[in-house]
């Protein structure tokens, strides 16, 4: 076994038993997301690198601190992406770091969450065993599925030394569209288009413009601008979007999270089904993947947010700003919430990695 | 090494029911089922011995058939007051015994939960119980342009349930995803009688994606009442490429060709040649018998952007030496390509009194060394094998050809299939890539899997089910039983056979 991963066993050891805790930490990026982090920093950049890839497998397995940057360099040399399009929020961004906060972009949409492309994760658990789940292959039902239970756990769970993705090749052609909507008129052209055998795979939606952004073969691409109609963007221009909406550059997330503790600049992301009505709630908006992510500023206080959420059928995230002391994530049921804790002591009995980041109290 | 995982974790040790009063059982049932829902007579239980892999047969000791959740929790309430173990049953296809019976337990069969609750083609979206068969949800969404992706060649029979506890797939998964792509929320009771939701009709849930850990588990977590799955938009239009090789391996190598080149086939076959002389006789699909191999490469989408991927799909074939190509002219020429590969299975039931199907799941380009490999297993042990491979996603079903009623063949055809799965580990695969693991395949997940990597599964398991008794002995083997296969993987990452490239 490499050393870095033995030192990091040791550490991991001596936390266990001495109570203390750590926090995994790639490039940083991520930090503003979750609770208050506690714990030494195990700054997980010392294990990186590309491990395997095979375009032709649809594969690629990486170090956690590989720097996501790299990574997609290094994929779309062979013409290949990550078809979830995460955030980085940063150019130090890890591969780690980016599984372990389970975020996904504007193509989450179309190509399904990171979760979806994650076929095996090498972990490094509380007590200090390296383990390996899932693998390299497309489909493997062999043990629970771990590896998607690691995505999103936000480092509660060990620390990800390796993780295997699935790349998908990029598509041959893309077009946006803009149309001019009201949230209402937009959730509702979403969900009827949603409908339609059409190469979505992105929308963005904000200040009465709808953002559409199509791609797959030159020719599906070509006749659905013709149907849908709209105005074309700019290719370039269209580009800078998409990339300022993932990233959260975007005129509507600047000023976000800036002030911890003022509930204005506090952000909430409303993860809804798609066909939810609009919010109804005091303050701005910008709407993605079909009507389904609803991005909020606003000055309704946790309580209303969260209850509007739960009578449409979903949850809501403090995602930037506000308490970061109290609960950031939505209240689960009491069985669900006894599982998770039941979870976290099956892979980290001590509490060693990153307690409280995800609720409070484990 | 350090002393805090030394502890057993729950589970890992073989649990013994013995003790479980059959007769405190029934009457503790009988009181909270209704009048024809409980089975406990030796005739009425000997239908539920087997699932689809009828090597492993054992009677269950009562069968209950509840028809509403709340009598799902008493159920399960019943039978974690009294010990008893329990074993969820949808149709009974599943091919690794994940639905065999327990000796001591109650098999809870989930088929009278046969309503389609709501189609709903605005959101796309179909809420469905447990005991609804595959085919069905497709059939009620069609109407509205819509289906179910996930196909099964079971589908006419096997039930949501036991779609979502075996993360079913189908021939159209390489591109539409597998059974935990299109699941978005699943509705199920835990052993101590919660009712849990797991996903949600959003795009995610809150905490740990139970989801996930949900979809697969072989009804050991969870019973499923209620499922919400995704529909998709039936494509317009669809082809396929008919291509045949006359080497096994050039095939291979065509599949990650056609990959290579960008092209993600809505459905990617690969047949051997034993394989199409078998069902051409059967079902008359017009394959090329001469062909050692073929590819099915299917193409869907607008008509436009078909034509364009047809003309890219046959160019990388010719390239990669195909022999022959023909592209399906119209629907039920598509249908016929298809019918032959989906009757595959009832074909090695014609040829042979016994067929035994292997799933491992392997890195695309090791699929011709994988057929050369089992071509000399046939002589090693003395039986046929015709080959049927999801080869899009290195999915294997060898179909092991044997008669139970020969004395031993039985013994040499597992034997067959368990170097099969040893290699598909050495190749840097699964022993299982949608069948499951069940009981057929417990003692290779020793091969799989390090000690610490099975104590992490009980674990799991225990977080839902702190007593043991949904499913228990399947899917995740106990120490003793490894120590008995004598196959317990070093930890640490050594694996047999280091030389052999992992990617
Ligand atoms: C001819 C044939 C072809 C097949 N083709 C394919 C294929 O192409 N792809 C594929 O993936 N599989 C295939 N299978 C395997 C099988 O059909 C699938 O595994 C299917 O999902 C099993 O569904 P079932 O309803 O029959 O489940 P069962 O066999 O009854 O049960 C399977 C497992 O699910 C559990 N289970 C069932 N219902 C529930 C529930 N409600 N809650 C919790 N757990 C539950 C059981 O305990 C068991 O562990 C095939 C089988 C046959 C016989």
């Amino acid at each position: 076994m490499n050393d870095q991963i033995q030192e990091w066993r040791e550490r991991v050891r001596r936390a266990a038993s001495s109570g203390d805790a750590l926090q995994p930490r790639g490039g940083g990026t991520k930090s503003f997301y979750g609770r208050t982090l506690v714990g030494d920093v195990l700054d997980t950049r010392a294990h990186a690198g590309v491990v395997g890839y095979e375009p032709t497998e649809l594969v690629v397995t990486v170090r956690g601190g590989t720097p996501l940057a790299e990574l997609e360099a290094v994929i779309a040399e062979k013409g290949q992406m990550l078809a979830f399009e995460p955030p980085h929020f940063g150019p130090t961004a890890t591969v780690g770091g980016c599984v372990a906060a389970g975020l996904s972009g504007p193509r989450r949409l179309a190509a399904g969450a990171l979760r979806d492309y994650v076929l095996g994760v090498k972990l490094l658990d509380g007590r200090g065993e390296v383990l390996n789940f899932g693998g390299q292959v497309m489909k493997n039902v062999a043990g629970y599925d771990v590896s998607r239970l690691i995505a999103g756990s936000l480092g509660t769970l060990g620390l990800i030394l390796e993780v295997s993705l699935k790349v998908l090749p990029r598509p041959v052609a893309e077009a946006t569209l803009s149309f001019e909507l009201d949230e209402a008129q937009a959730i509702r052209r979403l969900n009827e288009w949603g409908g339609q055998p059409l190469p979505l795979s992105a929308s963005a939606w904000y200040a009465g413009v709808l953002a559409l952004r199509l791609s797959g073969a030159e020719a599906a691409v070509r006749s659905a601008v013709q149907k849908l109609g709209g105005t074309r963007v700019d290719d370039g221009e269209a580009e800078a979007l998409w990339a300022a909406v993932r990233e959260q550059t975007h005129d509507f997330f600047v000023g976000t999270g800036q002030s911890a503790g003022t509930a204005e600049s506090a952000l909430w992301r409303l993860a809804l089904p798609s066909v939810a009505e609009p919010l109804g709630l005091a303050g701005e908006q910008c709407i993605e993947w079909g009507g389904s992510l609803r991005w909020l500023r606003s000055s309704a206080s946790a309580e209303q947010v969260r209850a509007r959420a739960e009578a449409l059928g979903g949850h809501a995230t403090l995602y930037r700003g506000g308490n970061r002391d109290g609960e950031v994530f939505h209240a689960l049921p009491a069985p669900i919430m006894a599982i998770h804790r039941r979870l976290k002591s099956a892979f980290d009995p001590a509490g060693v990695f990153s307690p409280g980041r995800l609720y409070n109290g484990f | 090494m350090n002393t805090i995982h030394e502890a057993l974790a729950p589970g890992e040790q073989e649990a013994d029911f013995s003790g479980v009063d059959k007769v405190r059982v029934v009457e503790a049932l009988a009181r909270v089922l209704p009048a024809g829902a409980l089975l406990y007579e030796a005739e009425d239980l000997r239908p539920y011995e087997c699932d689809g892999l009828s090597a492993y047969r054992q009677v269950p000791m009562i069968v209950a058939l509840p028809k509403t959740e709340a009598e799902v929790v008493a159920v399960l309430k019943v039978c974690h007051e009294l010990g008893a173990p329990v074993v969820a049953r949808g149709a009974g296809t599943g091919l690794s015994g994940g639905a065999l019976p327990h000796a001591n337990g109650v098999v809870l069969s989930l088929a009278r939960f046969t309503r389609i609750l709501s189609v709903d083609p605005y959101s796309r979206t179909a809420v469905v119980q447990p005991g609804v068969r595959n085919v069905s949800i497709s059939e009620a969404a069609a109407p509205y342009g819509l289906y179910y992706a996930p196909d099964p060649s079971s589908q006419i029979a096997c039930t949501i349930g036991g779609n979502v506890a075996e993360n079913s797939g189908g021939v159209h998964c390489l591109k539409y995803g597998l059974t935990v792509h299109n699941v978005l929320r699943v509705r199920g009771v835990t052993i101590d009688g919660e009712v849990v939701e797991f996903g949600n009709h959003g795009p995610d849930a809150p905490g740990y994606d139970l989801l996930a850990l949900a979809i697969g588990s072989e009804g050991m977590l969870a019973v499923v009442t209620e499922a919400t799955v995704k529909l998709t938009p039936t494509p317009q239009l669809a082809r396929c490429v008919l291509a045949a090789f006359d080497d096994v391996t050039r095939a291979g190598d065509a599949v990650a060709a056609v990959i290579a080149a960008g092209i993600i086939p809505a459905g990617l076959e690969m047949m051997d040649q034993p394989a199409t002389v078998a069902v051409e006789d059967f079902v008359h699909a017009g394959y090329p018998l001469d062909a050692k191999a073929i590819l099915l490469c299917e193409s869907d989408g607008t008509p436009e952007e078909v034509a364009e991927e047809v003309e890219r799909m046959r160019a990388v074939l010719e390239a990669s030496g195909a022999t022959e190509i023909r592209v399906s002219r119209d629907e039920a020429e598509r249908l016929r390509f298809w019918a032959g590969r989906k009757a595959a299975f009832p074909a090695a039931g014609r040829l042979s009194p016994d067929y035994y199907c292997m799933d491992g799941t392997i890195p695309r380009k090791h699929i011709g060394a994988m057929l050369e490999a089992i071509e000399v297993m046939e002589g090693k042990y003395g039986l046929r094998c015709i080959n049927v491979f999801h080869a899009g996603d290195g999915n294997l079903h060898p179909l092991i050809l044997f008669d139970a009623n020969q004395p031993g063949e039985l013994e040499r055809a597992e034997a067959f299939g368990a170097e099969i799965l040893e290699l598909s580990v050495e190749f840097g695969g699964t022993i299982t890539g949608e069948h499951g693991v069940g009981i057929e395949k417990i003692n290779q997940m020793c091969s799989q899997f390090t000690r610490a990597e099975l104590a992490a599964f009980f674990r799991v398991k225990a977080a839902f089910d702190p007593a043991g008794l949904l499913n228990p002995g399947k899917a995740i083997p106990t120490l003793n039983r490894c120590a008995e296969y004598g196959r317990v993987r070093a930890s640490g990452g050594q694996l047999p056979h280091p030389e052999l490239p992992r990617f």
